[in-house]
């Protein structure tokens, strides 16, 4: 149905910024410029910005009429595989906007900010209590920088004792950061496959293990949502071959109070603190990617790092050693995330801690066992936080894990991960995550149920066709691509194709 | 535990439902040998009350922009940050929402990425920008490795005034990447000889503006040297707010620009999460690292958005990706988004001019201290003052007053001597006279 004004019931048609905007207009109220001579060696602007003039009222209608077009955790279920949609306190959000906090500088001397330099070095203690490791990194900004720090402490450790390796093997499964951070950190990579039962394919392994490697970097438990059974053996192999083992975290929520990566043979491992650790994703970021290492990793750690002397906390940027790589962004980390993360896991506690890991698996698990009778799982047995399915209960439905994953919008979910990892046919990855009962969980399973049932009677025009009731019907993706519009100009139509 | 919604009843339902006797038949793929049966060694939960006064007993104990004379900056800036855009960037459509995978469902995340993108093409005077990066430094490390791409050279020169984290920022990304960084010192007295470091292997040149002293560079000659020799010129901005007043680096020649967004809707936070602004030509769109949004339409036409040239981007090339940042600060780009939209064409350059009658005014009295000199002759919100005696115990005696009184260039480079007595001042829209006035008070009292 077409309205007049665009607005379908509560989902408003809300035009660009650019679209509203009346000359000399302003959201502030600012005191006058007393209009002084500029001091700028004649560098001023010479033409106007272009900026669109807003007062208060436009800005908040127009972003909050934004955010009704957002799925979102607080909404509803977001069983997103790999990504650990979990639900977000609002106490952390609370401690975060502290004065304390919020209004300290990065750059202000040590004796003025004891206190926030405290909250890095409680929430180390929590992370290296957690994994069983000695270090952690605590600066990378998200999983992928931590990815690099974690590959480049290793690189600087092998340097450091003359060992000029080259490749880095990362399984088939692997989440493509993996494979990228390796590129960003010279390394050639090379791919493992995984065996039939999903986990890296160790006479595989064994294989490409030579004196020329320098690392592995293995997720677990892994995206098939599963635990690498042998990584005792995997860790002994690498070991042997005088190669790092690099442990992709991403998947710690499955394991958090119960087993620590520390005990399995792992060598430096990150953390998604906006995964496990329950910052907000913000619509794709930030985050905040701590890395826990060994002994043996941890004098070539990244800069800057604290330290606790008799006089209080210290802050170290340059190192006196010169065996640290170096500095990866500017400042000292993600503080705003440190504080939430923190808030999150005193919290929870270390028996809250455990039993969110208890809790997430055995949601996953519940899921599995009630879709398995309709849906192919890729591997047998149990699965840790997330289950996966391939597409093979689709086949000759003519729908794909793409159309199924839109239909599930229509039923008010937020789809699975989809097409991921790429080791499995049409890849449905799903994890509910602890924060979730049983009841959104029932709902669920019965809707992937019914969408499976009505898929196989033969209703593929329909599914192409979905969403048929999200704010939007499906995007054109393939257009955007061949003409890619990035910005708003004056020219641009309205409701003009891109 | 009040984060979890399992009751006993649901656990044990949902454990026969599965046919498992247990939760340890869940785990047992787990090596034994790493089985934990008791519970780690950390403090048990705790009510939300009891969180929130641990807290903040650690906030307590900082000094910060709230309650202190405040003059810090060096990329990191205190700026007023109206109530609407904490309130707005708190809704939990935004707030709790993952990168926007499904476009049908989070149109809100994509036209405000498709706005912020175009904002920042404005402010820097670029034909395109991405959807945002970790923060200025490592931006301005992507950018290097982006020119290196394009230009299919491995030679950057960075110039003396580039912010010291930066600098140690793209050294720590060459430094396994085989390409060699030649970086100027930081030189008080204006000296940064980039032109004559401009040879056929260079792939770009690296200059910040206004620089680490607070100076505002002219990069017109320093973009043909860099074109003539067939490299790109990185501009690289720590205060967003400077370009309400000043020309765009677009407008010099620029290739490639980099910001640090901080100043825009993020409080100081002690460091972070920012957002590092990065934009560039069209020419050299698909060598850009980082998620872009762009228009589309849906199957009836109504015009929306999607994330799009994904071919250049980790989960699809993989090992041949242009980068490999995935999450990166989508909140803190919300937070921008907003504070710009309500300052408006008006309310921005209006806003950067009074930053710059701030700085003035702190300029002239300061200069009055005994034994005190301004050593810049420009600056935008941020200038440098020559001190007596070194700079890192002057800020700490007046840290011991209650004053954070500004940056000792010293700590960047602890050991070049020139720098030593150098103190970097950063005021604000929000610098009171009052706070001027301590300031300079403090400084006569602690050189006295
Ligand atoms: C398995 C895995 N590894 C790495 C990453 C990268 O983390 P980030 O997005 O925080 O950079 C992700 C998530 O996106 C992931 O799921």
């Amino acid at each position: 149905m077409t309205t007049t004004s665009g607005n379908r019931g509560l989902v408003m048609d809300e035009p660009l910024l650019f679209e509203q905007d009346a000359p000399g207009r302003c959201g502030v109220d600012l005191e006058t410029p007393e209009g002084r001579p500029l001091k700028l060696g004649g560098l001023e602007r010479k033409g106007a910005i272009g900026l669109p003039g807003l007062a208060e009222p436009q800005v908040v209608r127009h972003f909050t009429r934004l955010s009704q077009k957002n799925y979102a955790i607080d909404a509803g279920f977001y069983p997103l595989g790999s990504c650990t949609m979990k639900h977000n306190p609002r106490l952390n959000e609370k401690a975060v906007r502290m004065p304390g906090f919020a209004l300290a500088h990065p750059l202000q001397p040590e004796s003025t900010v004891q206190g926030a330099l405290e909250l890095i070095a409680t929430l180390a203690h929590w992370l290296t209590t957690l994994t069983g490791m000695p270090g952690v990194a605590m600066s990378p900004a998200a999983g992928a920088h931590g990815e690099l720090a974690g590959l480049m402490t290793i690189r600087a450790a092998l340097t450091a004792r003359g060992d000029a390796r080259k490749k880095v093997l990362v399984p088939e499964s692997a989440h493509g950061t993996n494979p990228a951070t390796a590129t960003l950190c010279d390394y050639a990579v090379e791919s493992i496959p995984a065996n039939e039962r999903g986990r890296i394919d160790i006479e595989a392994l064994k294989e490409a293990l030579d004196q020329d490697v320098a690392a592995l970097m293995l997720t677990n438990p892994n995206t098939c949502g599963l635990f690498e059974d042998e990584i005792v053996e995997v860790a002994r192999l690498v070991h042997d071959a005088g190669a790092f083992f690099y442990g992709d975290g991403a998947n710690f929520n499955a394991i958090v109070g119960r087993v620590r990566p520390g005990d399995l043979g792992i060598d430096a491992m990150h953390i998604n603190l906006h995964k496990t650790f329950s910052t907000p994703h913000g619509g794709g970021g930030p985050g905040s990617g701590p890395v826990v290492l060994a002994e043996s990793l941890v004098p070539f750690a990244p800069l800057p790092y604290v330290v606790a002397g008799e006089g209080g906390f210290r802050m170290v940027e340059h190192d006196p050693s010169g065996r640290s790589f170096g500095r990866l962004r500017a400042f000292h980390g993600q503080m705003g995330m440190f504080v939430r993360a923190l808030a999150y896991m005193m919290s929870h506690g270390a028996d809250g801690l455990r039993q969110v890991a208890e809790d997430a698996v055995l949601n996953a698990n519940y899921v599995l066992a009630r879709l398995k009778g309709a849906y192919h799982p890729s591997f047998d047995g149990p699965c840790m936080h997330e289950c996966l399915f391939d597409d093979r209960t689709l086949k000759d439905t003519g729908v794909s894990t793409l159309d199924l994953a839109k239909a599930l919008i229509d039923e008010g979910f937020h789809p699975m991960t989809m097409y991921f990892p790429l080791v499995v046919h049409g890849a449905m990855l799903i994890e509910p995550t602890e924060t979730e009962s049983k009841a959104t969980l029932d709902q669920f399973c019965d809707t992937m149920l019914a969408l499976m049932e009505k898929a196989q009677a033969g209703n593929a025009e329909w599914f192409h066709e979905s969403p048929h009731l999200a704010p939007w019907r499906r995007l054109d993706e393939t257009a955007a691509a061949r003409n890619p519009v990035l910005t708003w100009s004056p020219e641009q139509g309205k409701n003009a194709a891109a | 535990m009040r984060y979890l919604p399992q009751t006993d009843d649901d656990r044990t339902a949902m454990l026969a439902a599965i046919g498992a006797a247990g939760i340890d038949d869940l785990y047992v793929d787990v090596p034994r040998s790493a089985w934990r049966d008791g519970l780690v060694d950390l403090p048990l939960h705790q009510g939300e009350m009891q969180v929130e006064r641990a807290l903040a007993a650690m906030a307590a104990k900082n000094l910060h922009g709230g309650n202190a004379p405040f003059f810090l900056g060096c990329g990191s800036y205190r700026h007023h940050i109206p109530a609407s855009v904490d309130a707005l960037i708190q809704r939990g459509e935004f707030l709790t929402s993952y990168t926007p995978y499904q476009p049908e469902v989070s149109q809100g995340t994509l036209q405000m990425l498709f706005e912020f993108q175009t904002m920042i093409a404005m402010l820097t005077g670029m034909e395109v920008a991405n959807a945002s990066m970790y923060d200025g430094a490592s931006g301005t490390a992507e950018a290097v490795l982006m020119a290196n791409r394009v230009t299919r050279r491995h030679r950057a020169v960075l110039s003396g005034g580039l912010h010291p984290h930066y600098r140690e920022t793209v050294e720590t990304y060459a430094r396994y990447g085989e390409f060699e960084i030649v970086s100027r010192t930081p030189s008080p007295d204006g000296r940064d000889d980039l032109i004559e470091a401009i040879d056929g292997t260079t792939s770009c040149v690296v200059v910040q503006t206004p620089d680490l002293f607070g100076r505002p560079r002219d990069l017109t000659k320093i973009a043909e040297a860099c074109h003539a020799a067939g490299a790109l010129l990185v501009a690289v901005v720590t205060e967003v707010v400077s370009l309400g007043l000043l020309m765009p680096p677009g407008a010099m020649g620029a290739d490639i620009v980099v910001c640090e967004g901080q100043s825009l809707g993020n409080p100081m936070g002690f460091g972070g999460p920012y957002v590092g602004l990065f934009a560039t030509k069209s020419k050299y769109l698909r060598q850009m690292p980082g998620r872009l949004a762009g228009q589309t339409v849906d199957a009836e036409g109504r015009r929306g958005w999607v994330l799009t040239l994904s071919t250049r981007e980790q989960h699809i090339r993989r090992e041949k990706a242009t980068s490999n940042i995935c999450t990166n600060s989508g909140l803190c780009a919300l937070a921008f988004t907003i504070h710009l939209a309500l300052l408006g064409e008006e309310g921005f350059t209006t806003l950067a001019r009074l930053n710059h009658e701030a700085a003035q005014r702190a300029a002239e009295r300061l200069e009055q201290v005994k034994g005190v000199s301004v050593l810049n002759e420009t600056y935008f919100n941020e200038f440098t003052l020559r001190l007596p005696r070194p700079a890192i115990g002057v800020v700490e005696d007046l840290a011991g007053r209650g004053i954070l009184g500004g940056v000792p260039l010293a700590r960047f480079h602890p050991d070049d001597p020139g720098l030593s007595d150098l103190m970097a001042v950063a005021v604000t829209e929000m610098t009171t006279a009052e706070e001027i006035a301590a300031l300079a008070d403090g400084l006569a009292e602690v050189l006295a």
